[in-house]
């Protein structure tokens, strides 16, 4: 307590230098509300999207470049580590080909994926002018940044109050941007708005969770409540009921069963892009803290909450996969696969070793470079009106466009698991973490849901290979430079990591201390 | 200790054929065909010249060692490298692919796929079956293991008969089944050995040094034995293979039942006894029942099914119960003989498929009762049909005779009454391939096969080098056997298991030749073999 009083008085000290690559998208973020403000509407997306690429590349080349000189910073409540570093560039680089499918403006013949105004009623007159004036949403692009910075600095807060606000800039923009579809409106804006109470129900878990940390520890670093933790002489119903909230209020952003319910109508409903943005960026956040706090602050009670991460796991994977079975749309079933691989991440917290930190890295990387080309082929695919995401309109596409459905193939077989594609090395060194920590069933029902899961994949590829085309099938539109070459490096990436995994695993193998 | 990359052409080559096939336009039919076909006779000549290489004498266990390294975080190497057991199966897929792409010449040519598609998928699964047998890391295998799966599935799916789609997937999701419990076994066995030996590997010889507690052990050894027990395919997880053989094309339902199934027995012989001697030994008994069920089983439904493949494919689950007793019965004829059957099968099943496939392509239907007198319009077809079917049931002069024979005596000396059970098999398989001759070949012209002709020169070359080898194996059976035995004689050691006494083993000499009881001779005479 004392240190924290004394620490008033001081100057802060602050290292920006490993702060910088969220003081750039953030500060990027504020530019471009401005370009919004005054940028006439004819220039705004050209200048938007040159601030957000420079502002994404050189966040990059900062964030590398400053890679590998840890800190603890600003007074303790940030902590620039190895998990963090690699999950802060892991993002925006994903970002930067999320900003490139979003960027996309060649698939409908009226523009973007965005409607050109949010505000108008769905189908009304004002859509239809708004629309042939050729108006699109570019306010899309400063919440985007937004959101961006905001898991930038999710992944390194190193205390609970920071981890919130973080928390809360990363999701308001995200609830914005699922609601301005160009397409199926209705839909868009009622995921939503699903989008925005259930993450609040999830952020209230969240915060109430920290609240009671705080009341145990007397603290909200994360270093202090792990020591508060081993000074503790026996049970305690306090830390224990915090740990549970704080789970849970993470099991909500990373969609774990049974706090997934959003997820599937919120992918289905959000415009594609966006889906990207969420299923990637934000699981590698959602993840990353989910990792930072269990094995930080909380490793001291593993006996308490392990059991409760089991249970999560399993059902996670169980549940997700069998859903998955089910499922008409192509979008539904890559939000259930998007759950189960949740679980799959759950297995490597659960282990508590470093193998669980450095495979959980891995996994985030190979998973989210599939995600976006995954969900970049979905809005390739289009019928009369927007994507065609029943799965039945996908029949014989293999015939009609090969290397669109070749590509396709490739990513659903990374997401099964099949050796020489980047999943086989995931779930390779996941399950070995699992081994290794001590959480065998966990593994074997995680190889038992890779089969079901196999399933669903290769329901998908036998559809595209092995029936003929229906007459009236979508069509696969060639899309502009910046659609093209996200996919293209996604699957290129996919197999690359698959076959020579060596630099990815000696990376993450490098990252994999936190500091507190 | 690299030597030439011999093993590593293997693969190569096979591979670029894939490529350059995939890259030919798609109308180019006729020449897609050529172009394999030159692949894999330069595959062959490679293979050839590897065998060559081999020395049956050597006291390595892994001979022509090609190691390269891959992912050094995971320990993972890219080595390949022969057995006495595995360079059976490398002569196989070597010989069996020309055969194949000569003997199933047109049968891509009405599908929705491409003919190019085909081969070119062919040539990678022959690439990756080598890969299979030669690969000396658990992590190589592993990916090879499972990767097969993928052309396999393509050709199923793509080129096969109406309900393709069904057999495809069926096939895929069981492999897929036993593969990921291995991969949980796989990664089990890596962490125990990283906790044990400092550092994680996937080399063979390193791995069976562990001291392995007996409870996991036997978990892991369920893994590996559950998925080599779908690969083989076992009662009761056999029933992909009907279904896949029935619909697939036949050139490709050889390399289905003729190699890639053996996948399992191998694994079997060669991983599961090896790394797992106390489980082996423990679970020994139920496994010979297992395989008792599966020769009597698999026996019965050939007797009953009305399609040719899948009667052949049937008779595949039987034999494959011969393999697998053979190996479990832990005598040193046993595994020679399980070793030598898995050739020998690849052989008398692949002449049986491709005949099959050139009367189904002659008749456009691959029910019993759409034959009938076939020998009266086209006598070659039939003779040949009958040389291969009684290589099936390994009639005394075929090579399938010598091998079945060793499996028996072998299984005799530990279990007795397994071996008696198991010789019903056998006049079960009389039964079934000759009463499918008499439907299918004797009697009447039944409708429809009165315009048949007989083999063309394309359909001669293509069987009758199989033919040639039954029967030369068949009365020469000791250069495989030379090669084999040193390898079983490894494993028996790593087991820690010798044959019960030789004095039965004598009886051994009197059906074939002298050579077969090599394995027994060199334990009384010098006993070597030196841990590897």
């Amino acid at each position: 307590m004392n240190e924290l009083i004394a620490s008033v008085f001081e100057t802060p000290v602050i290292n920006y230098r490993q702060l910088s690559p969220i003081l750039i998208i953030l500060g990027a973020a504020v530019i471009s509300v401005l370009v919004e403000a005054f940028v006439p509407r004819a220039n705004r997306r050209v200048v938007q999207l040159v601030l957000v690429f420079l502002a994404l590349i050189t966040a990059i080349i900062w964030a590398v470049t400053g890679a590998g000189q840890q800190a603890i910073t600003g007074e303790g409540a940030i902590a620039v580590d190895g998990p963090g570093t690699f999950l802060q560039i892991t993002i925006l680089i994903v970002s930067v080909f999320v900003a490139m499918l979003m960027a996309e403006n060649r698939l409908d013949p009226a523009g973007d994926a965005f409607t050109a105004r949010a505000n108008s009623l769905p189908g009304s007159e004002d859509e239809r002018e708004y629309t042939n004036r050729g108006w699109t949403t570019t306010e899309l692009w400063p919440l985007f940044l937004f959101s961006v910075g905001g898991m930038l600095l999710f992944v390194v807060a190193n205390d609970l109050l920071i981890l919130f606000v973080a928390l809360e800039v990363m999701s308001l923009p995200l609830y914005l941007m699922a609601a301005i579809a160009r397409r199926r409106r209705l839909l868009s804006q009622e995921a939503a708005m699903k989008y925005f109470l259930l993450g609040a129900f999830g952020s209230a878990f969240f915060l109430y969770g920290s609240a009671m940390a705080y009341g145990f520890a007397g603290s909200i670093r994360l270093g202090d409540i792990a020591n508060a933790i081993s000074a503790l002489p026996g049970p305690n119903g306090l830390i224990i009921a915090a740990v549970a909230l704080l789970s849970v209020g993470m099991f909500f952003k990373i969609a774990a069963v049974p706090f997934h319910m959003w997820a599937p109508d919120v992918y289905v409903g959000a415009p594609s892009p966006v889906t990207a943005f969420m299923a990637s960026c934000v699981k590698i956040a959602g993840v990353g803290v989910l990792l930072r706090v269990m094995y930080v602050a909380f490793s001291g009670l593993a006996w308490d909450w392990r059991p409760l991460f089991w249970i999560v796991s399993i059902v996670t994977m169980l549940v997700a996969t069998i859903l998955a079975l089910t499922q008409t749309d192509i979008k539904r079933m890559l939000a259930y696969s998007s759950i189960s691989h949740a679980g799959f991440l759950l297995i490597a917290v659960i282990a508590l070793n470093p193998q669980g930190i450095a495979s959980t890295l891995i996994y985030l990387v190979v998973y989210a470079t599939a995600t976006v080309g995954a969900f970049g082929i979905v809005t390739l695919v289009r019928g009369p009106s927007g994507e065609a995401t029943h799965l039945s309109q996908w029949a014989g596409l293999g015939k009609r466009s090969p290397l669109v459905a070749g590509g396709f193939a490739i990513l659903l077989l990374s997401f099964a698991g099949i050796p020489l594609t980047a999943g086989f090395i995931g779930k390779f060194t996941v399950f070995g973490a699992g081994i290794a920590g001590g959480a065998t069933p966990v593994v074997i029902v995680g190889a038992v849901a890779s089969m079901i899961a196999a399933f669903f994949y290769v329901r998908v590829i036998v559809l595209m290979f092995f029936t003929d085309p229906a007459e009236d099938g979508p069509t696969v539109v060639t899309p502009s430079p910046f659609t093209g070459i996200a996919i293209s490096v996604s699957v290129i990436l996919t197999v690359i990591f698959g076959i020579f995994p060596q630099p990815l695993i000696e990376l993450a193998e490098k990252a994999s201390i936190f500091i507190r | 200790m690299n030597s030439f990359p011999w093993l590593t052409l293997l693969i190569v080559i096979p591979i670029i054929g894939a490529i350059v096939l995939a890259a030919m336009p798609r109308e180019s039919v006729t020449q897609a065909k050529k172009v394999a076909l030159a692949v894999s006779l330069i595959t062959l000549i490679v293979t050839i010249v590897t065998l060559f290489q081999f020395d049956s004498d050597s006291d390595q266990a892994f001979q022509l060692v090609n190691s390269y390294s891959w992912i050094p975080a995971l320990g993972v190497k890219f080595s390949l490298g022969l057995s006495g057991i595995s360079i059976v199966m490398v002569g196989l897929i070597g010989v069996l692919m020309p055969l194949v792409i000569l003997g199933g010449w047109n049968e891509a040519d009405d599908a929705i796929g491409s003919v190019k598609g085909y081969y070119s998928l062919m040539l990678t699964l022959q690439a990756l079956l080598f890969g299979v047998f030669m690969a000396t890391d658990r992590f190589l295998f592993y990916i090879f293991f499972e990767a097969v799966l993928i052309p396999m599935y393509f050709i199923i799916g793509r080129y096969g008969g109406p309900q393709r789609q069904y057999a495809a997937v069926k096939f895929l999701l069981y492999s897929l089944v036993g593969g990921l419990l291995m991969l949980v076994a796989v990664i089990a066995l890596y962490v125990q050995g990283a906790s044990q030996l400092g550092e994680g590997t996937f080399d063979l010889s390193a791995l069976s040094t562990l001291q392995l507690d007996s409870g996991i052990q036997k978990w892991i050894f369920l893994g590996f034995f559950i998925a080599f027990a779908i690969k083989a395919p076992m009662w009761p997880v056999h029933t992909w293979l009907p279904d896949a053989a029935g619909q697939t094309t036949p050139g490709s339902a050889v390399l289905m039942v003729g190699v890639m199934d053996k996948i399992g027995t191998f694994g079997m012989l060669a991983l599961c006894l090896p790394l797992f001697p106390e489980a082996a030994q423990f679970f020994a008994p139920f496994i010979v029942v297992l395989a008792l069920i599966s020769i009597i089983y698999g026996a019965i439904m050939a007797l009953g099914q009305r399609d040719i493949m899948r009667l052949i494919a049937y008779t595949s689950v039987s034999h494959f119960g011969f393999i697998v007793m053979g190996i479990f019965a832990m005598t040193s004829q046993g595994m020679s003989g399980a070793t030598f059957y898995m050739l020998n099968h690849g052989l008398s099943t692949g002449a049986l498929f491709l005949i099959a496939g050139f009367l189904i392509s002659r008749r456009g239907s691959s029910l019993i009762e759409s034959f009938g007198g076939v020998h009266k319009v086209a006598p070659i077809l039939a003779g040949t049909f009958l040389l291969a079917g009684l290589s099936s049931l390994s009639l005394p002069g075929m090579s399938s005779f010598v091998s079945e024979f060793l499996v028996l005596v072998g299984t005799f000396e530990t279990y007795q009454w397994a071996a008696i059970i198991a010789t019903v098999g056998i006049v079960l398989s009389a039964l079934y391939i000759l009463w499918l001759y008499q439907r299918t070949m004797t009697g009447p012209v039944a409708p429809g096969c009165e315009n048949f002709t007989d083999l063309n020169t394309r359909e001669k070359w293509s069987v009758g080098p199989i033919i040639a080898l039954i029967i030369f194996f068949g009365f020469f059976a000791a250069p495989v056997l030379n090669a084999i035995n040193p390898s079983v004689d490894r494993v028996m050691q790593q087991v820690g298991v010798v044959d019960p006494q030789p004095a039965i083993s004598d009886n051994v000499t009197i059906p074939v030749d002298e050579n077969a009881v090599v394995p027994l001779e060199r334990e009384a005479n010098d006993g070597e073999g030196g841990q590897s």
